[in-house]
């Protein structure tokens, strides 16, 4: 993809040697027009508008389903690039021979207008092309991945710690039995030598008897107790983990892989699932928004035909038969959990319940999805309050206390606010 | 202060202390039926079964949950978002009756109907049967797809056999019920035009021909008035239940109310008299009934002419003098409000009608109260033309007769003759959705659409426009009528196009709007109505009133020595056209009490003479015989009725209605009277009655829940009373504490809750509940409540969260046994809903072993189902007995498939609220408050970062209420509605709130658990002796 920028580059800034410019790529040395504000505050605008507008199908410094848009305004004219932003196609009619060849170059694939957008946001935007970040994407996956972390450790001690300390804990109390029972024997090999009246002669020889102590009502009753707890921890551990399907990973009719979407590419999560702010399904998506991007992305990475996950999506929607996705995450259907509550008014992270997303090929069941896990995030979680006009009461109230205002404080434990 | 004295019983059995009522009444949960103690001691084999269930029970769980599919749209379309409601404004009308809705829908499936606050006729209210009206859209019953010779079929064949046999035919008529939709008689028109010879007849079940008809002789104008009982300081009804069947009992309930609501800035309401023969709805809620005979009522209406003329100084009529109670008082007090004052009929008889008018006129009504210019829709029946055709079908003088969307085999008078009749014409067609009473007999039947899959208008009255839209995909293959008759006509445009082209040609011509008609109609598919200006002349009497008035005085007679039956109708099933609708058979009747069932309705009198007794359930059975026709049907005791009067509903007996209602009840229909050119639900002669000592279980749930003789439950007083003190009639409980007096709420275990956000609260007005039990049905639609059948019923295991606990009351000291007996046959009738009182000191709550019913944050009793193990020890404790457990498992059990159709089929279950689980067996529920919509409004306001606004959250029971009796808010918000009618001032968080409204009171206050539920004293305009 790099050698395919570069030739555009070559292709349009004939004065610039193509070596500096394979030099100068990633290390934000893009010329751009000078007219192009590169204040922080018109990046950070440009930003914002960036991601909710351009982001599908757009990088800065990548091919996706457009250009990388880094250096646009060297490649144009200023003017020209806002016409263009707004209304692609107007441009493209009125002749422009570059715009043209892109359009050409990119399969004939139109770009949405954006008339809405203002002049001062067409500026900002085009701040933030020319200078926005160029921070290494992984970096940002690895802060997601170091939070994730810390919430699922939050529940204690790992496991696999437990099971080793006990293990030692074994290995060390039989270690002191065989050396109690050594210390016995060499000591009663020695009182065997001594000269010792009848009665502690007899004491000291007298032999173990082994029947004796397994008949002994004290040894059966601790052997039945012990078996009985064993057996009781068991099948309560057993019954707790009924319905249980944490890691539960199924395979899906297609293979579609969020690594790649969302990892990778960065597309948001809500560009696909529509519904996480609006209700209680985040909404597995239609064949339809597949389509907006893969009319045109029709093979992985750029490789030639179609791939046959992605023909999948085509059948799908030419024979009119939606495809069957797996659930992976079965609540039970006596429990109301609404994602637009978490994900909008509480600000939680997909990632915070689903885990490291963008990182699974396959989407597994992150979390255990049990009522205790509920309850304990809800213990924990601060409240975010700010700006918001429905708190304002309780955080009046609240503000005698010296702990921060979580979610159990406003009821968040109770009953009826997901059974009813 | 005066002290309340009167005695108040449920049913009789209360008032008799029947055996069997004391020995339920102080039992939460009744013995086992028989039936199942015999069957309920385990035998070893059921042990093993039961074990080996249990064991495969345990080796099932331990396996992988099922693989469950996720299948989203292949296109989802923009507004639908799965669990996202979508609301769209529509219309219901079934016949004339008529209601603007709204239609809440999740994932494309209708759930719930709503009334349409925009409408100025309902203003967002509803009853009964449109709330229920929702589960005939996935009634198992409708038809798949066109049927020609009984058989299924498809819509070309159906078409052009239609078409040819029409045009062979000759003469064509269309049968319908009222047609209120413009261009609905637009396409029939269409129709009638290119088959030449075509006829439509109109009639209606609930027959109101006698007001158009004297309408024509006096106005001469065959129209049905407006009425705006609103504007009634004086309402005088002979016979009309206008609260609960009459024309139109949502727009009148709404506008009764607001007459009768008081308070301290307004300490006046409506005077209501009813002179009736049966207790009607209406007739319960009246400040005087008196029980008349149906014989009577004619002269009962001539002698309130004579006496109103006199005082007008008009020409009296003559006419033989009957002696009716509160008659002189009605007209001296219709007098004093003149022009602000109604007289009403529920009679069908036009002679009768006419002198009603004539009473108006006088009254100078007409204009005010009753206005005959700007006209009504809701009725265009003939009943005169309706006969005449019977009589052609019958001398095989019809070619042709479509039945469009009616049923008159089953509710018409001649509906038998019909029947053999239809064979007769060349050709039969039906556009009914189901193989009814009526369809099952014809050639070929075009099913409709249901109403909520449609696109229609109406014009219910003059000036008022509202459309119906589809909500939902047609389910079946089914067609919309219009569009048959357009298709029959040789037209192919679709119904949509023929609608909207008929509104561009004409209201978007008369509306002033500058926007295009895309804009205009997509505005009034938004607002679900709209309303022209149109002004005009009143008009005046054109008839005269004495050649009515000696009809009538011939036709009618003081002392009619033999049996009557006055044919009535019920607040739940109506005219019977959704009896297949479960829940409207299981509402208990506001008045009996009785479910699943009709039944003769009888005074105390008639059966102490006849030997027949009634307690609880148990009844006999009797048979009346009408003019040679007999019926076989139960009998229930009925206070408040006239001597010598029977009563029977219609509704029941339906034969083709499908499995619900299905042998329920008899036809009533079949015993009216038409030989007197109008269909007479008064038979005056010919009724013989006689107990035929078989005996039969009445499932009646009056005196099921009671509060074991506590007193206080009602508390209520008159106008006068509450004019000098607002406090009147209010009990004050105290408690004996450390040698003095408190009052209860000083006297508490618990510290009290602190609500720091919400505290939920109801307030209910028992001036302004009609007992109609909107409600009721409301909340079963919303919260998924189960219908358990008819035996159930009988076990005393009704599921509603909601009831209407109706009350008889009598100043009679209940010792006087004559005086009680006396009182009991006019008692007076109070109506109280009663759900979960959510109280602040719980009494459920501290009994619960596993913590499963829990106190909230916001006031609230939680339930948690899933924690229930059924230990049933709530409900002992309930001192309101509001909670319902469930027996059995009422979902996916083929014993309750036939009853619980909601629960138990796969169409059924499509109108099942999503965001209600429904209950398994063994677990108690009850009113949540419908928690479900309060945390969707919270969380809609979080969303939009803001407070709650008073008005976003509401109650399904409040929001159906067609009179607002039920006020639901925030009691912590003291801008709420619900805190300015309660009057609490301070912004406190505790739970106990200073309540400064005198009227408020809590039911059974003396025990102090702190209900959040407040009920307001009952004021009767009575005058104080008689109170």
């Amino acid at each position: 993809m790099l050698s395919k920028r570069s030739l555009v580059g070559v292709r349009l800034n004939f004065h610039t040697l193509a070596v500096l410019f394979f030099l100068l790529i990633g290390t934000q040395a893009f010329a751009a027009d000078p007219s192009v504000d590169n204040s922080d505050e018109a990046v950070a605008a440009g930003k914002a508008l960036f991601n909710t507008n351009c982001k599908t199908c757009h990088r800065l410094d990548q091919k996706l389903v457009g250009p990388a848009l880094r250096g646009a305004t060297d490649r144009a004219p200023v003017e020209l690039v806002k016409s263009f932003i707004k209304n692609s196609q107007a441009v493209i009619a009125s002749g422009n021979a570059y715009y043209s060849d892109l359009y050409k170059e990119y399969n004939n694939t139109m770009m949405i207008s954006h008339e809405f957008l203002s002049d001062e946001d067409l500026n900002n935007l085009l701040a933030y092309i020319e200078y926005g970040d160029t921070a290494d994407p992984a970096a940002a996956t690895a802060t997601g991945d170091a939070e994730g972390g810390a919430v699922a450790a939050g529940g204690g001690i790992p496991n696999e710690y437990l099971t080793i300390i006990l293990g030692v804990l074994v290995v060390v109390l039989l270690l002191i039995l065989i050396v109690l029972g050594l210390i016995i024997s060499v000591l009663t090999k020695y009182l065997a030598k001594q000269d010792l009246d009848e009665d502690d002669k007899e004491f000291v020889s007298q032999k173990t008897n082994l029947g004796k102590v397994f008949k002994s009502d004290m040894f059966v009753v601790i052997v039945t107790a012990l078996v009985v707890a064993l057996v009781a921890k068991t099948a309560l551990d057993g019954l707790y983990s009924v319905g249980v399907q944490q890691g539960y990973a199924p395979e899906q009719p297609i293979a579609y892989s969020h690594a790649l979407h969302a990892g990778t590419l960065e597309i948001e999560c809500q560009y696909c699932h529509t519904g996480v702010e609006l209700g209680k399904s985040a909404n597995i998506p239609s064949a339809n928004i597949c389509m907006n991007c893969h009319t045109h992305v029709q093979n992985v990475q750029g490789a030639e035909g179609v791939s046959p996950e992605i023909q999948k999506i085509y059948d799908a929607v030419d024979n009119n038969q939606p495809i069957e996705w797996v659930r992976v995450h079965n609540l039970p259907d006596l429990a109301y959990f609404n994602h637009s509550q978490h994900v909008v008014v509480g600000e939680v992270e997909c990632q915070t319940c689903h885990g490291p997303i963008q990182e699974m090929e396959v989407v597994g069941q992150h979390s255990a999805l049990t009522m205790g896990w509920c309850i304990d995030c809800h213990r924990q979680t601060e409240i975010t309050t700010e700006g918001n006009a429905y708190y304002d009461k309780l955080v009046q109230i609240h503000s005698d206390s010296k702990d921060a205002l979580k979610v159990k404080d406003i009821g968040g434990l109770e009953c009826a606010k997901c059974h009813y | 202060m005066k002290e309340n004295k009167k005695t108040y019983w449920k049913g009789l059995e209360q008032l008799n202390n029947d055996p069997e009522f004391v020995k339920n009444a102080d039992r939460e949960f009744p013995e086992l039926p028989s039936t199942l103690n015999e069957e309920g001691s385990a035998s070893r084999r059921d042990f093993l079964k039961v074990m080996g269930f249990s064991l495969a029970a345990a080796s099932l769980a331990a396996c992988e949950a099922p693989v469950r599919k996720m299948i989203p749209y292949v296109n989802k379309p923009v507004d639908i978002n799965p669990s996202v409601p979508n609301y769209y404004a529509s219309t219901y009308a079934t016949g004339g009756d008529y209601a603007s809705i709204v239609v809440k829908t999740r994932e494309g499936r209708p759930i719930k109907i709503d009334g349409n606050e925009l409408s100025p006729i309902n203003k967002g209210k509803v009853n009964a049967i449109v709330e229920g009206s929702i589960l005939s859209l996935y009634d198992k019953e409708r038809i798949a797809g066109p049927y020609s010779g009984g058989q299924l079929s498809d819509w070309k064949t159906v078409d052009a056999q239609a078409k040819s046999a029409l045009a062979s035919a000759g003469a064509v008529k269309i049968v319908a019920n009222t047609i209120i939709s413009p261009s609905t008689l637009k396409a029939i028109q269409q129709f009638a035009d290119a088959n030449g010879n075509v006829e439509v007849i109109m009639y209606d079940p609930l027959s109101n021909y006698g007001i158009t008809k004297a309408a024509e002789t006096y106005y001469g104008s065959a129209v049905l008035p407006s009425y705006s009982f609103d504007k009634a300081k004086t309402i005088v009804s002979f016979g009309a239940d206008f609260l609960g069947s009459w024309i139109s009992p949502i727009e009148f309930a709404r506008q009764y109310a607001q007459t009768r609501k008081i308070s301290k800035e307004k300490p006046e309401m409506s005077r209501h008299y009813q002179f009736e023969s049966t207790l009607s709805l209406a007739g319960a809620n009246a400040d005087y009934r008196t029980p008349i005979r149906a014989s009577q009522s004619g002269l009962a209406v001539l002698a309130l002419y004579n006496a109103i003329a006199k005082k007008a100084g008009a020409a009296t009529v003559s006419a033989p003098a009957v002696e009716i109670a509160h008659l002189e008082k009605a007209a001296a007090d219709l007098w004093a409000s003149k022009s602000a004052s109604l007289v009403v009929s529920g009679s069908n008889d036009p002679n009768v009608q006419v002198v009603i008018n004539a009473i108006n006129e006088l009254l100078g009504s007409n204009g005010t109260t009753v206005d005959f210019a700007n006209v009504a829709h809701y009725r265009k029946g003939d009943d005169a033309k309706m006969n005449q055709f019977v009589t052609d079908l019958n001398a095989g003088r019809v070619g042709g007769v479509i039945f469009y969307n009616c049923n008159p085999v089953y509710d018409f008078a001649r509906g038998a003759e019909i029947a053999a009749g239809i064979a007769k014409a060349k050709v039969s067609i039906s556009t009914n959705g189901t193989l009814d009473e009526t369809s099952s007999l014809v050639q070929i039947v075009a099913p409709d659409h249901h109403f909520l899959e449609s696109w229609n208008d109406f014009e219910p009255k003059k000036g008022h426009f509202s459309l119906a839209q589809p909500t939902i995909s047609p389910l079946f293959d089914t067609r919309q009528a219009q569009e048959s008759f357009l298709v029959w006509a040789g037209d192919t445009t679709s119904y949509y196009d023929f609608l909207q082209a008929n509104w561009q040609g004409g209201l978007f011509t008369q509306v002033e709007t500058s926007g295009t008609f895309q804009e205009f109609w997509d505005q009034t598919l938004y607002n679900g109505v709209l309303a022209i200006n149109s002004t005009s002349e009143a008009l005046a009497p054109v008839g005269d009133v004495s050649a009515a008035a000696s009809a009538v005085s011939k036709a009618y007679s003081a002392d009619n020595a033999s049996a009557e039956l006055v044919i009535y109708t019920k607040v739940g099933i109506g005219n019977g056209a959704y009896a297949n609708v479960p829940w409207l058979q299981e509402l208990s009747d506001p008045i009996s009490k009785a479910t699943w069932d009709n039944y003769l309705t009888v005074t105390q009198k008639w059966a102490s003479e006849n030997g027949v007794t009634q307690s609880e359930e148990h009844t006999s059975k009797a048979s009346i015989t009408v003019n040679g026709k007999s019926l076989i049907v139960p009998i229930l005791i009925q206070p408040g009725q006239a001597e010598g009067t029977f009563g029977l509903a219609v509704g029941y007996g339906r034969t083709k209605a499908g499995r619900v209602a299905n042998g329920v009840g008899v036809n009533a229909y079949e015993l009216l009277d038409a030989s007197k050119g109008f269909v007479n639900f008064d038979i005056t002669s010919g009724v013989e009655v006689s107990a035929t000592g078989d005996s039969y279980k009445i499932a009646r749930t009056q005196t099921h829940q009671t509060f074991m003789g506590r007193e206080n439950v009602i508390q209520e007083s008159v106008l006068s009373e509450y004019q000098k003190d607002a406090s009147a009639g209010r009990s004050h409980p105290q408690i004996y504490k450390d040698g003095e007096f408190v009052k209860p709420s000083k006297i508490s275990l618990w510290s009290g809750h602190q609500y720091s956000q919400h505290h939920w609260g109801l307030a209910i007005d028992m001036n302004s509940c009609i007992g109609c039990s909107a409600c009721s049905v409301a909340c079963q639609v919303e919260n998924n409540v189960a219908v358990v059948g008819k035996q159930e019923v009988l076990n005393r295991r009704e599921m509603a969260w909601i009831r209407i606990d109706r009350y008889y009351s009598s100043d009679a000291p209940a010792d006087d046994l004559s005086a009680m007996e006396v009182a009991s046959s006019n008692p007076e009738v109070t109506f109280q809903p009663m759900m979960c009182q959510q109280c602040n000191n719980a009494p459920c709550e501290t009994v619960c072993p596993v913590a499963a019913t829990t106190h909230s944050s916001e006031g609230l009793n939680q339930m948690t189902y899933n924690r229930c193990i059924g230990t049933r020890y709530c409900a002992n404790n309930c001192p309101y007995k509001v909670r319902r457990f469930n027996w059995f498992k009422y979902h996916d059990n083929k014993d309750f498939a036939g009853v619980n159709v909601a629960q138990n089929d796969d169409l059924g279950k499509m109108v099942l609220n999503p965001d209600v689980t429904v209950r398994a067996r063994g677990v108690m529920e009850k009113c949540s408050m419908c928690v479900q919509r309060i945390q969707a409004g919270k969380l809609e306001a979080k969303r939009e970062k803001r407070k709650v606004k008073d008005g976003d959250i509401n109650v399904a029971c409040a929001v159906a209420c067609p009179t607002d009796a039920l006020v639901f808010g925030d009691l912590n918000d003291s801008n709420s509605k619900v805190s300015q009618l309660l009057k609490i001032e301070e912004n406190t968080t505790s739970a106990l709130k200073e309540v400064n409204e005198e009227r408020a009171y809590h039911v059974l206050e003396e025990i102090n658990v702190s209900p959040n539920v407040w009920y307001f004293t009952k004021i009767r305009n009575k005058d104080l002796n008689e109170a």
